[in-house]
């Protein structure tokens, strides 16, 4: 097993599939990728398959993300967001169970890059925009002109309310990638001291205990940032839908 | 005058019910309390916004020098105006800036849009 922490992120072709000179391969990543939808869809399926009026276990965790996404979804874009629950939930779920499958020792993250993430946070924000131009036509740009401003500075102050729109994406996608990237080498950085101090002997042995523990400790944290980092990106696609159903004041 | 007092005694009871429960719900105090992880997950959320207000400014900059041909002065204005959004961003993020627009956000209930 290679001792490198970068080498866990390394894409391998699993199946070369090449169209008209572009490559199509099915690698680790889609694989993972693919898992990822058949675990939540699996999951979701067989625990709401027997639905009793007392939810069994499984049929209870299945009915709370519902309830916990269908809630967040109703504080941040109202009722009128809950047209948009299917994707919210959606991605919600693909992020918490990709980022949760990518726990599993030997396993690929599929967040861990950034143009997964990336495409993720392109289709929340063309939604956005598209059903914001669809919704409310021209009115929808009402969203860059904040009220309120003196004439001299508007075209200044709706430059920057543009740039800080589209920024959007990238701070969305580059905060679930970073932290999962960073987390996932802080914890094969701290695993990778418990084997190369034992090399030292009794005393390496006996030092080994500190990055031990301190390992434990991070894969606690890695489970809590991988639900916290899911919640942050669908907190975050709530309020941007809210933007494109109430743009302007 | 009684009804005053009254009032006067009831508007202090509340502030002190209140000011004994604001340290459990003040998000910003116990993020202070709980330390470095909380402190580096902020980091790493505001520098995001930041950089990516930056980026952005940036790379439109860049492309529009590109098409017009107004090299370098698109990309010195664009990247100014991305610092701008930058700081825009983090200070929307930590809550010190009004959002989008300055409508209280959801919870409107006017279901007129539900096609």
């Amino acid at each position: 097993m290679a001792s490198d922490p970068i080498h866990q992120f390394n894409i391998s072709k699993l199946v070369p599939i090449e169209i008209g000179g572009l490559d199509f391969s099915f690698t680790n990543s889609s694989a993972f990728m693919v898992a990822t939808v058949v675990a939540a869809g699996a999951f979701l399926f067989m625990s709401t398959a027997s639905r009793g009026l007392v939810p069994s276990r499984m049929q209870s965790i299945a009915e709370m993300t519902y309830e916990f996404v269908a809630n967040m979804l109703r504080d941040a874009a109202g009722s009128q967001g809950m047209k948009f629950f299917p994707f919210v939930f959606s991605l919600f779920v693909f992020v918490l169970v990709a980022n949760l499958l990518g726990m599993f020792p030997y396993f690929f993250t599929v967040t861990s890059h950034i143009i997964v993430t990336f495409a993720l946070a392109i289709l929340v924000i063309g939604t956005v925009i598209v059903y914001g131009f669809l919704k409310h036509g021209l009115g929808f740009l009402n969203l860059f002109v904040p009220s309120g401003v003196p004439g001299v500075l508007l075209p200044l102050v709706v430059a920057i309310e543009i740039i800080s729109f589209l920024s959007r994406p990238i701070s969305l996608s580059v905060r679930l990638f970073a932290n999962m990237l960073a987390g996932h080498i802080t914890l094969k950085v701290f695993a990778g001291f418990v084997t190369s101090l034992s090399a030292f002997g009794i005393v390496g042995i006996g030092g080994a205990i500190l990055p031990l523990g301190m390992t434990v400790a991070l894969t606690g944290l890695e489970f809590l940032v991988a639900f916290l980092q899911a919640y942050v990106f669908a907190v975050l696609t709530c309020m941007y839908l809210n933007d494109a159903i109430h743009p302007g004041h | 005058m009684a009804r005053e007092d009254d009032l006067d005694r009831r508007r202090r009871e509340l502030e002190a019910a209140l000011s004994a429960r604001r340290p459990e719900t003040d998000g910003e105090k116990r993020s202070s309390r709980s330390g470095g992880l909380a402190g580096a997950g902020n980091a790493l959320k505001l520098s995001s916004e930041f950089i990516a207000g930056i980026v952005v400014g940036a790379g439109t900059g860049w492309m529009i020098d590109r098409l017009a041909g107004t090299s370098p002065f698109g990309l010195v204005i664009f990247l100014l105006l991305g610092f701008c959004a930058g700081v825009l961003n983090a200070l929307r993020s930590t809550g010190q800036m009004a959002e989008f627009g300055s409508r209280p956000s959801g919870k409107d209930g006017d279901g007129d849009g539900r096609n």
